[in-house]
């Protein structure tokens, strides 16, 4: 038996090699890639149709729509134009949000270090899950109960504020009605972001490295030195950013916040008092009886809502992607 | 010469003994002691009285303690230590009195009646014996579930370009997504308002409503499915593709099914925190008393709305429909969260 060897040498035509994706992948491509902008055209166009709409009433009122303290509707009988400012809400959001700050972050970043190196192991997993639940908690839920349960308390505070430290102006009270002020809004803010800021600086504790935590225990450092000398510098910007998520949320506030704050044009420095401003509730509060003008005032007035909470936002992740990144 | 063999018990000098624990346990007692005696003796009364004397002693017993023991060191240590323990006492507060409230004014007038009737013949100031919340079931079930279909596919594609097709804008994709979870949500009320009533001229309806929680929920999807994601070992990917798989097989039959229920959490996650938005309902849905089950048209109701609403009217009876209409949103947002945290631990231990 034999066997016949070809007479010529058959080679194979080489494979050609390309990173070409095959077409399957390229529709794949495509279709993820798509997916992946929705969310930045939907940014877009969040910016877009309020800046559309609220055009009007930010070119009639000019810079005036962001100092001016009035938001009155034409009343063409006596010959009164409309006047839109959201100054006095501004300001009001803007205090409200650093009473928040006062008393979240200090409650968070206590809160963070004993569920990192305090808390006994069997307290750690329920600790978690109570501050993950309370970021659960929807915003109405907060409201009802800052109005009805919460605000007996915090009214009470503020008298004792008030009676002992009313030689500061802020503490200073021209009528005396405590409910729905300033103070109180910015005690219900600051218990639903304790949550945030509490999370996001125990992730970043949790990334301190261990072995200069160990480091600093053998050098016989105190629970106490070793946090001050390790945790807190190689921490400190993931809990600045915390703070400022924190802070976004809590000037974006909506219905938890128009519960237990009175809302007054004015600009008034005294937090107990019962009169405060906040950009979000004004816009639920003006909405339902609007007319064509106001309702693009009040698309104006969430334009820069949007833009500042955006603003706020973006500063926070920076700080907080660096920190992670480092 | 016999040799005596000792079993050397191993010495475990930092282990807390009684002995060791008798100075903190005075301490204690004289804190919660010295208190009660101060709150009895001067005007400081009542329950903040007795907390503020007793978070101040308990902070200068603690410091003082340790400071006659030890040194200074020891002495701010320990005050650290009761200032965090306090801390974390603040955060307990709130939320057991939240859960304890909703509980004790939600359920005063909870049947299972109230999920077979609608409000359209009862008024809110009648005795809750009457009328039921059906309509904000069947609203808030639309609502969400069309918030779902849409958000889910987008939510979980924004993840996908950024872990496994890592496209050119993947950085910034990622970055905007984070600022897009913190858009205020009576912003994106505003949003659908200004373009799906104003620009396209509809009315009222629950399909608005489901846009508006759509824009919030997006974020959560897509940065709960990016962690997921990126917790798939790269081998995984590695094999398939070395298998001759394109990316688009080896993302479907490998990194999706290992990631399944990573990806159901985040679902989840993202109904848990839309369930119970308010602001942007209250712009969008208009709020009904009647069942409505066409949600492409007409006013809807919701749970937030229907306990917004009756929050508003404000009598007696209102008021404790509006607790009701709470107590449910509370338990399903609850269910919600139990059940994330059952898919995420069942993740964990397939890993």
């Amino acid at each position: 038996m034999t066997i016949v060897a070809p007479d010529k040498k058959v080679t194979p035509a080489p494979r050609v090699i390309t990173t070409e994706p095959r077409f399957t992948d390229k529709v794949f491509r495509a279709v993820v890639t798509g997916g992946g902008m929705i969310s930045l055209v939907l940014l877009g166009l969040i910016a877009y149709f309020l800046i559309f709409n609220g055009f009007e009433a930010i070119r009639n009122a000019g810079l005036g729509f962001l100092t001016g303290f009035e938001w009155e509707d034409a009343i063409p009988e006596i010959g009164q134009d409309a006047r839109y400012g959201i100054g006095a809400m501004l300001f009001g959001t803007i205090v409200t949000g650093i009473i928040a700050m006062l008393f979240a972050v200090p409650i968070s970043v206590g809160t963070a270090l004993f569920l990192s190196y305090y808390a006994p192991e069997w307290l750690k997993k329920p600790m978690v899950i109570v501050v993950d639940v309370m970021a659960a908690i929807p915003s109405i839920v907060y409201g009802l109960w800052g109005f009805f349960v919460f605000m007996p308390h915090a009214e009470y505070w503020a008298k004792l504020i008030h009676k002992y430290l009313d030689f500061i102006p802020i503490f200073d009270m021209p009528a005396k009605v405590f409910t729905r002020s300033p103070f109180v809004a910015g005690l219900v803010l600051a218990i639903m972001i304790t949550p945030i800021i509490t999370a996001i600086s125990r992730e970043v504790f949790a990334q301190t490295p261990p072995e200069r935590i160990q480091a600093a225990y053998a050098l016989g450092a105190t629970k106490w030195a070793m946090i001050k000398a390790v945790v807190f510098p190689y921490g400190r910007g993931g809990v600045v950013g915390g703070a400022m998520l924190g802070l976004g949320r809590a000037l974006g506030e909506t219905v938890a916040v128009y519960t237990v704050l009175n809302l007054v044009y004015d600009i008034r420095i005294e937090i107990l008092l019962s009169a405060g401003g906040n950009v979000a509730s004004m816009i639920v509060n003006k909405f339902g009886e609007a007319d064509f003008v106001e309702l693009q005032a009040l698309m104006a007035a969430g334009f820069v809502l949007f833009v500042v909470t955006l603003i706020v936002n973006f500063i926070a992740n920076f700080i907080i992607n660096k920190t992670a990144r480092e | 010469m016999s040799q005596t063999q000792f079993a050397v018990k191993p010495a475990r000098p930092w282990k807390l003994t009684i002995r060791s624990l008798i100075p903190d346990i005075l301490g204690a007692l004289f804190t919660v002691f010295g208190s009660l005696a101060i709150v009895a003796v001067t005007p400081l009364k009542g329950k903040l009285g007795f907390a503020l004397v007793l978070i101040t002693l308990a902070i200068i017993t603690a410091t003082t303690v340790s400071w006659l023991r030890k040194d200074r060191k020891a002495a701010m240590n320990s005050r650290t230590t009761v200032l965090v323990y306090i801390a974390a006492a603040f955060v307990i507060i709130p939320l057991t009195s939240i859960l304890y409230e909703v509980v004790r004014l939600g359920t005063a007038g909870f049947s299972l009646r109230i999920f077979t009737e609608d409000m359209s013949v009862t008024a809110s100031e009648t005795d809750l014996s009457e009328g039921g919340l059906l309509h904000a079931v069947i609203g808030t079930a639309y609502i969400v579930f069309f918030a779902t279909v849409l958000s889910t596919p987008i939510g979980v594609l924004t993840a996908l370009y950024i872990v496994e097709v890592k496209g050119r804008f993947a950085g910034l994709v990622r970055f905007f997504v984070q600022a897009m979870s913190g858009v205020p949500s009576i912003v994106a009320g505003l949003f659908i308002f200004a373009f799906w009533m104003i620009q396209m001229g509809n009315a009222y309806s629950g399909i608005a409503g489901a846009f508006a929680l759509t824009v919030l929920m997006i974020p959560t999807v897509a940065r709960t499915s990016e962690e997921v994601l990126k917790l798939i070992p790269q081998d995984l990917r590695e094999a398939g593709l070395a298998l001759g798989a394109t990316q688009w097989r080896t993302v479907a039959t490998v990194v999706i099914p290992a990631a399944k229920s990573g990806l159901v959490t985040a679902i989840i996650l993202g109904i848990a925190r839309v369930v119970g938005e308010t602001a942007p309902l209250l712009v969008t849905i208009g709020g009904a008393d009647a069942v409505n089950l066409n949600p492409l048209d007409g006013n809807m109701s919701a749970f937030p709305m229907y306990v917004w609403k009756n929050l508003l009217i404000g009598s007696p009876n209102a008021i404790s429909r509006a607790w009701l209409g709470l107590f449910v949103l509370m338990v399903l947002v609850l269910i919600f969260f139990a059940m994330a945290r059952y898919f995420s631990s069942a993740r964990r231990r397939s890993a």
